[in-house]
């Protein structure tokens, strides 16, 4: 993990240079763009990794020498306790967990965004003026090409995998992955879309669970374990990750199943105590332009995606940004969510 | 002639009245609209002499009812007020021609007779002494047959002569009767005149005789 | 000559065209701003009971989703249901509920009602929340928890930013409706000030074009709102025309009353003249008489001068026969020429010859020029009067074999009471020339004396001729 190697030197850099306020809640990985010196300082708060950010950085700096970028990296679930509890002080906060992040946006912690932000985009990539879309990202099913048996056609559905699956209960007993909705947010956010969509989640679950799925909290880790071998699939991996982390060589299927392939969008806000809430709107104007755009495109592939692509996939849903994000949330929702599919992958 | 004079102011209308009577002229008065149709009703007038201003009444509402009664004796109004707009009015009432107060007797004569002639109403009397014979309203003279054609004055002072034949009239009554009293008069203009009357007159039996220092007359036969 | 009469200056209010408009202007003006509100007012009332509605419709949906399990409640909140709550303007929404008085789960501190709801009916109250104003509702129901019934409450709250823009863009509309309809009312204004004010207008036309000398009463149909005014004028110009006929009466009694006596002064003196033998005698009767005569003259021609600016002040418009008067005229005059063996000889054209005025006052000035001719010409002269077309006019040609004008001019000539110098004996006011001027003028006539080189006097009058 590369953040053990990091994260003590930013944690002494960040000491020295006084500006950070004490952070409690759990980072992953924090680096600085830019030169030191720059009394004009861009704070994100992101859970994008650190690679896939570098390039817009290192961009967006270009353009503007006389600033530098401070970028923190954490799991959406500390991305909303950073800002939702502890106001802690960015300019920017990126985060792929797209419930979480309206929920920040509904209590009130993200504030106005220029008009010009606002009105370049159409309706379905903004809520208000707070909230903004900045990338369109499919959940894709990763199947090493081990997991498919010669002959036999990659899944096209749940309901090809879950016959996969039960023909070939050896090639997955123990290898397959998939995100612990109960300490992953993107994880219970995929989940919760994909039990509002379709029940074959259920089945599917239930499948998974007799298999004895191993549960995630991140992309990466299920990533890491196909290129291994220790995983044959991974179920609901951010498309974006996998393009950027599998090696091109990687004898792994990127899957789009066809009955419906979960769409979020990553999404950016400033909040409402940022201390320089205008470089976040800039960096996020960047983030918007055909550069900024062309950038991610680059960066992960094919993974980010345009809104034309759902002509030609109409198998892709989208997850609409709005306050129907919040039910989720609910405790009691959540709570009888988790224990539905706690005892779905859990059967005796 | 006979004249109705109807006139409330009594001593102009007495005035006019003894004017009128020296010349032999038979006169009425009538002070009043009411006099007036009394005086009508029972003779017959050559000529009408009307005022405006009488105390029954207005002399237009007299004319209009007179012309009403298709009464064809002349009428010459005599009027006091603005000869402006009387004028037009009067005239256009049928009144045969007016005069302004105050007025030359001279005047007033010439205009009864222009009226009388115009109207050719009045029974003519013709004069006749010796050779000659006047008319005095179409201001004609012959002597013995034979026409002679006289201006308006020579007319007037053989008409003055032969009012008296005979008699001596002076100069200044001869004056008196041919000129405007308002205009001067050369002393002598009447020379001039019987001159020219004497020269129009030749071959006649009538002469006018001057008699030194008195006047002239007329003789004849 | 007559200049119109400078009149102190009437206070002037202000028009009523202006006052019209500015009333029109103002009551558009109001009804925009009335529009404006009452549409702000209905629009927000309006969605409000709408949106009350579906956020109690979804408020109980909430509460029935509310279902019992062992060990407690259990809820699965529907996505749609906030979704809809939101969708309308994209509002934040905010839920709590409680059970046994305890809240379970959303926002803890999400303010409670006022009152506490019943099953029957749900509480609506407004609310500050988090920097937001919050419309929230309130529902109960009663909820088995471990065989007991637990009383529950659900909270929903939700912003209603959407529909105060959308009740605020439809206010802006009407505002809009409300400015054109102002815009629009502006030259309707003019318009209807101009509609409103034509009998007006009219009105003051029709009595400013009959002029100041016509005094027939005011028969121009006129609305109801303007007939006392009418009424007032039409007093007016009866006063008006009583005072003028007495003005006219006076001038005939004063006429009257100086002539009669003058008349029979002249007349006696006559009479004693015919019977007055002694040269001393006669001489002082003459000049008695000449001096009845002159005054009689003067009495004359003030009355006839007083009457000519009487009537020009009447302006009597009528057609005139210039010829027939002519003739009239000089038939008039003969009996007095004949008197001196003066010859009148008149030329008339054949055609026709009309001019517009007054005909008592044309008579008047065409009498006096003849009585000037006749007056001042020696015995046996001729006096020749010609009328012919001049263009547009027609010229009135006086020639006499007089004195002449001794080197006068018609402006020395013309002025009131002055003779010339050369009258000699001829008795006469220097106001008979004045009445021929002052006719003139009154009718666009001209007047224009000269003196003939083998003597005597050529004097011209124009009369414009009728169209």
């Amino acid at each position: 993990m590369r953040h053990a190697l990091v994260s003590p030197v930013i944690l002494i850099l960040t000491l020295l240079l006084g500006t950070l306020p004490a952070l409690a809640f759990e980072i992953e990985d924090q680096h600085s763009f830019g030169p030191p010196e720059a009394t004009n300082r861009l704070s994100i708060l992101s859970t994008t990794d650190i690679a896939f950010f570098a390039p817009l950085a290192e961009a967006f700096l270009a353009r503007n020498p006389d600033l530098a970028v401070h970028y923190v990296q954490a799991s959406s679930q500390s991305v909303q306790q950073a800002i939702g509890t502890e106001e802690a002080a960015f300019d920017l906060v990126i985060s792929t967990a797209m419930d979480l992040q309206m929920k920040l946006a509904n209590d009130g912690f993200a504030q106005g965004l220029p008009a010009d932000v606002v009105q370049s985009l159409p309706s379905w990539a903004r809520w208000r003026d707070r909230l903004v879309s900045i990338a369109l990202e499919p959940v894709v099913l990763l199947l090493a090409d081990a997991a498919i048996p010669e002959g036999r056609e990659p899944p096209r559905s749940r309901r090809d995998l879950i016959a996969l699956m039960r023909d070939h209960p050896d090639l997955f007993e123990g290898r397959i992955g998939t995100y612990d909705p109960r300490t992953s947010g993107a994880g219970y956010l995929f989940l919760t879309q994909d039990a509002r969509t379709s029940d074959t989640i259920w089945r599917l679950a239930e499948v998974m669970g007799r298999l004895n799925a191993r549960l995630y909290c991140c992309s990466s880790q299920m990533i890491e374990g196909l290129i291994s071998g220790d995983l044959v699939m991974a179920y609901n991996v951010l498309g974006s990750y996998a393009s950027a982390n599998l090696p091109p060589d990687a004898a792994v299927h990127v899957v789009t199943l066809q009955d419906f392939t979960v769409t979020l969008q990553r999404t950016a806000l400033v909040p409402a105590n940022a201390p320089r809430g205008d470089l976040g709107a800039s960096f996020l104007r960047f983030l918007l332009s055909d550069r900024g755009q062309q950038i991610q495109a680059d960066a992960v592939g094919q993974g980010v995606m345009r809104p034309e692509s759902f002509v030609n996939q109409p198998w892709l849903r989208p997850i609409r940004l709005d306050p129907g994000l919040l039910s989720t949330l609910d405790s009691m929702t959540r709570r009888r969510f988790l224990s539905e599919w706690a005892a779905a992958m859990e059967q005796p | 002639m006979r004249f109705l004079l109807i006139e409330d102011n009594a001593d102009l209308a007495r005035s006019i009245r003894e004017r009128l009577e020296m010349d032999g002229h038979a006169v009425d008065h009538a002070p009043s609209l009411g006099d007036a149709e009394d005086h009508l009703a029972v003779a017959r007038y050559d000529l009408i002499l009307l005022d405006i201003t009488l105390p029954d009444g207005d002399g237009r509402t007299f004319l209009q009812r007179h012309r009403a009664a298709q009464a064809d004796t002349p009428v010459i109004v005599l009027t006091a007020r603005s000869a402006v707009s009387d004028r037009v009015d009067t005239l256009d009432l049928g009144a045969d021609d007016y005069l302004t107060k105050p007025f030359d007797f001279a005047e007033l004569e010439a205009r009864c007779r222009a009226v009388l002639r115009r109207r050719g109403g009045a029974a003519t009397t013709l004069r006749r002494y010796a050779d000659l014979t006047f008319d005095p309203l179409g201001g004609f003279v012959t002597v013995a047959g034979e026409n002679r054609d006289l201006r308006n004055r020579e007319l007037r002072l053989l008409e003055v002569l032969l009012s008296a034949p005979g008699r001596i009239l002076s100069k200044d009554q001869l004056n008196d009767r041919l000129f405007s009293l308002s205009e001067p008069v050369s002393d002598n203009a009447i020379e001039v005149y019987v001159a020219r009357l004497r020269k129009k007159l030749e071959g006649s039996s009538a002469r006018i005789e001057t008699v030194r220092g008195l006047g002239y007359r007329l003789t004849g036969g | 000559m007559r200049r119109p009469l400078r009149l102190p200056a009437t206070p002037r209010l202000p028009s009523l065209r202006k006052r019209l408009i500015v009333q029109l202007i103002a009551l558009s003006a109001g009804l925009a701003v009335v529009l404006y509100v009452a549409v702000r007012l209905g629009a927000e009332r309006a969605s409000e009971a709408t949106l009350d509605g579906l956020l109690g419709a979804a408020t109980s949906t909430i509460a029935e989703e509310l279902r019992s399990v062992e060990g407690g409640a259990e809820l699965d909140l529907s996505p749609g249901t906030f979704s809809m709550l939101a969708a309308m303007g994209e509002e934040r929404i905010f839920h709590r509920i409680d059970i046994n008085g305890l809240p379970v789960t959303g926002y803890d501190d999400l303010p409670r009602p006022p009152q506490e709801p019943t099953a029957l009916e749900p509480v609506f109250y407004d609310a500050d929340y988090r920097d937001a104003e919050l419309r929230l509702v309130a529902v109960a129901r009663s909820l088995m928890i471990e065989n007991r019934a637990a009383p529950v409450l659900v909270i929903v709250g939700q912003t209603r930013d959407g529909q105060r823009a959308v009740a605020q863009a439809l206010a802006n509309r009407a505002a809009l409706i409300g400015l054109m309809v102002f815009l629009i009312a502006i030259p309707f204004s003019l318009l209807v000030a101009r509609a409103f004010l034509r009998p007006v207008g009219r009105l003051a036309e029709a009595v400013g074009r009959r002029g100041g000398h016509d005094l027939r009463p005011v028969r121009h149909p006129a609305p109801a709102e303007l007939m006392p005014l009418v009424e007032q004028l039409n007093a007016f110009i009866a006063r008006l025309r009583q005072t003028l006929s007495q003005t006219e009466t006076f001038i005939a009694e004063a006429a009257h009353h100086i002539r009669t006596p003058l008349a029979t002064l002249r007349s006696e003196a006559e009479m004693a003249l015919r019977q007055a033998g002694d040269e001393p005698t006669r001489a002082r009767l003459r000049g008695m008489i000449r001096a009845t005569e002159e005054s009689a003259r003067s009495a004359n021609q003030l009355l006839d001068h007083a009457t000519v600016l009487f009537r020009a002040e009447q302006f009597t418009q009528e057609r005139v026969d210039i010829g027939a008067m002519i003739a009239a005229l000089a038939d008039r005059f003969r009996p007095t020429a004949d008197l001196k063996d003066m010859e009148i000889r008149l030329d008339l054209p054949s055609e026709r010859l009309e001019t517009t005025g007054d005909a008592v006052l044309i008579e008047a000035a065409v009498r006096n020029l003849i009585d000037n001719a006749v007056k001042y010409s020696p015995e046996e002269s001729e006096v020749a009067i010609t009328l012919t077309r001049d263009g547009t006019f027609a010229r009135l040609t006086l020639r006499d074999h007089g004195r002449g004008l001794g080197g006068e001019t018609l402006a020395t000539l013309s002025r009131r009471f002055r003779r010339g110098p050369n009258v000699g004996g001829v008795i006469g006011s220097g106001l008979g020339l004045t009445i021929v001027l002052e006719t003139a003028a009154a009718m666009g006539g001209r007047l224009e004396l000269t003196e003939h080189e083998e003597g005597g006097t050529c004097a011209t009058l124009w009369f414009p001729l009728s169209s």
